[in-house]
């Protein structure tokens, strides 16, 4: 990890409030594993005094990728970037996802900008087989950028199937009987939540990619903190520990 | 001629006058994939206590305007696994370690201090009486001055190092609170911890951390250190170290103008981890150009009226 300044080549708006940065820089696009992130300073002033943590997203050649949606003022000052704009960045950080040589039906499951971290993961994944899964409320929330014939689901049905996205996996579970999976997921607390209840009771094994607000993103503010499965008196951090976690390790 | 950087704090002596705050380094390990920890004048250990403790339940941490609301609720893994796990990586540098010591109970101080009597790594105690985030001890301490004369009298009894006292700026009075740690033996004292906030969910109306209230750092707080710094300097004959917001070397430069013999970098470490090791350099290249032989003469140099 290291405090990099990059140059930001792109700013792609992929659909209402969400956004692509792409950045060049040779040293993180080789270092960086899908599931890690980067903290990012939006400003150079104090506002917002504190760095942005950001999934990468992917990578394409010498340029690194995020995605963000603009909720709050720091990805509205990163909505307006533009090209030639530098971007000061703590990266890679964290630990990410872990893929198997073998890595046998691999099952992402992604709610809204959950799904930053995969089109990475996907490309990492190569040529193996991949299903991928995505959610959000309505149509205008499903982002599928960067995904392999995404499967939908809506909370309002305006697209794909109606209901949520573990709902919608846990139906499709009886196809994968007798195969070898590994599910990947990213999204809101809740979706985790009920994700990580269905895997443990089915067996599967998963990996969920956590969130949380955090100042430093490499363990020193201890502002992250997320509880562990089996209490031992500590928690684990999401910046250091994570922010990806087997789905048996934490409770979220 | 090369400036003296080096400064001397009631017998703790650093190679310059630029420390790291506690809770904001860890015990040194994570910041030192940024920096050359050698080329810092001290670290101040996260604080420490008898036992280990967990800490806050998340949502720990609220950015606020030039600054930040944390409750971390001294989360540490206890003096034994300090000695034991901790210490020797910072063993290994050059650099004063500094640690400091929370506990509920003034017997607990006592106790965490002869635990750390003796051995050579650590170089002083800083005895944070003035946590906001925890219910027992810390501001109940800070903020009570019979706490804070019986816990200097008795730390101060039996440590073999020097003993700074880590004073709230949730008080009228800061400088009452440095002649009572004086006058009870303390070597130093450092100013200031973080001030009492909060910050509420409009939306939800809840507020943003667990813990209600968090201590409010960064450069928000930067002009109330000042002020308490200069009060407790023009008020009472005692070391001070300066902590509140420092962004950049002017600050530092400006901490000891109003009386810090040295400083301590916090909140601007999550920011920007390769800062301290810059201000360090700039510290250097301002005392040349101003032709300071010694920086620790700088120190309480301002100019009143």
């Amino acid at each position: 990890m290291i405090v990099s300044k990059v140059t930001v080549t792109a700013l792609e708006k992929i659909q209402d409030r969400v956004f692509l940065i792409k950045c060049h820089s040779p040293y993180l696009a080789k270092n960086f594993e899908p599931g890690q992130f980067a903290n990012i300073k939006v400003s150079e002033s104090n506002f917002p005094l504190l760095r942005r943590p950001f999934s990468v997203c992917d990578v394409e050649g010498d340029e690194i990728v995020f995605m963000f949606a603009v909720h709050g003022a720091g990805t509205e000052i990163l909505s307006n970037k533009r090209p030639g704009d530098t971007l000061d960045l703590i990266a890679p950080l964290g630990k990410g996802f872990n893929i198997s040589d073998d890595p046998g039906v691999s099952v992402i499951v992604a709610g809204g900008i959950g799904a930053a971290p995969f089109p990475f993961l996907t490309r990492a994944l190569g040529d193996s087989r991949v299903i991928t899964y995505v959610g959000g409320r309505s149509s205008g929330d499903v982002i599928t950028y960067g995904l392999r014939s995404p499967k939908v689901a809506t909370d309002d049905g305006s697209i794909g199937f109606k209901g949520n996205i573990v709902d919608y996996f846990g139906s499709e579970l009886p196809n994968y009987a007798g195969q070898r999976i590994k599910v990947y997921a990213c999204g809101p607390n809740p979706m985790l939540r009920a994700l990580q209840k269905l895997l443990i009771t089915s067996g599967i094994e998963g990996e969920l990619s956590t969130e949380s607000a955090m100042a430093c993103g490499f363990g020193i503010c201890q502002g992250c903190p997320i509880e562990k499965s089996e209490a031992d008196g500590r928690y684990l951090l999401i910046c250091k520990d994570g922010p990806v976690f087997n789905a048996k390790d934490v409770v979220i | 001629m090369k400036t003296d950087l080096s400064v001397n704090i009631g017998g703790l002596k650093l190679k310059n006058p630029v420390l790291l705050a506690s809770g904001t380094v860890g015990y040194g390990y994570e910041i030192s994939n940024f920096i050359d920890l050698n080329t810092i004048g001290g670290i101040v250990t996260k604080s420490i206590s008898l036992k280990p403790r967990k800490g806050n339940p998340p949502q720990r941490i609220v950015e606020t305007p030039s600054g930040m609301l944390n409750a971390i609720g001294l989360a540490n893994v206890g003096i034994e696994e300090f000695i034991s796990e901790k210490l020797p990586f910072l063993a290994a540098y050059d650099t004063a370690v500094i640690c400091n010591i929370a506990a509920s109970t003034v017997d607990e101080y006592v106790e965490c201090v002869r635990l750390l009597n003796g051995n050579e790594t650590v170089k002083a105690f800083e005895i944070n009486v003035s946590c906001p985030n925890v219910k027992e001890g810390g501001l109940i301490f800070g903020n009570d001055i019979k706490y804070v004369a019986e816990i200097t009298g008795k730390v101060k009894k039996v440590a073999d190092k020097p003993v700074i006292i880590k004073l709230s700026p949730n008080t009228s009075n800061i400088s009452e609170f440095a002649r009572t740690a004086k006058e009870n033996g303390a070597d130093a004292v450092s100013a200031i911890n973080t001030l009492v906030g909060t910050s509420f969910n409009i939306y939800t109306r809840r507020p943003n951390i667990f813990n209600v209230t968090g201590g409010l750092s960064g450069p928000a707080i930067k002009p109330v250190a000042l002020a308490k710094v200069l009060e407790i300097s023009r008020k009472c004959d005692i070391p001070v170290i300066g902590i509140g917001g420092i962004s950049g070397w002017e600050d530092v430069v400006e901490f000891m103008i109003v009386g810090a013999s040295a400083v301590q970098i916090g909140t601007l470490n999550f920011v920007d981890p390769t800062a301290p090791q810059i201000i360090v350099d700039k510290l250097e290249e301002y005392c040349n150009k101003m032709k300071i032989e010694q920086i620790r003469s700088l120190t309480a140099t301002y100019e009143l009226g």
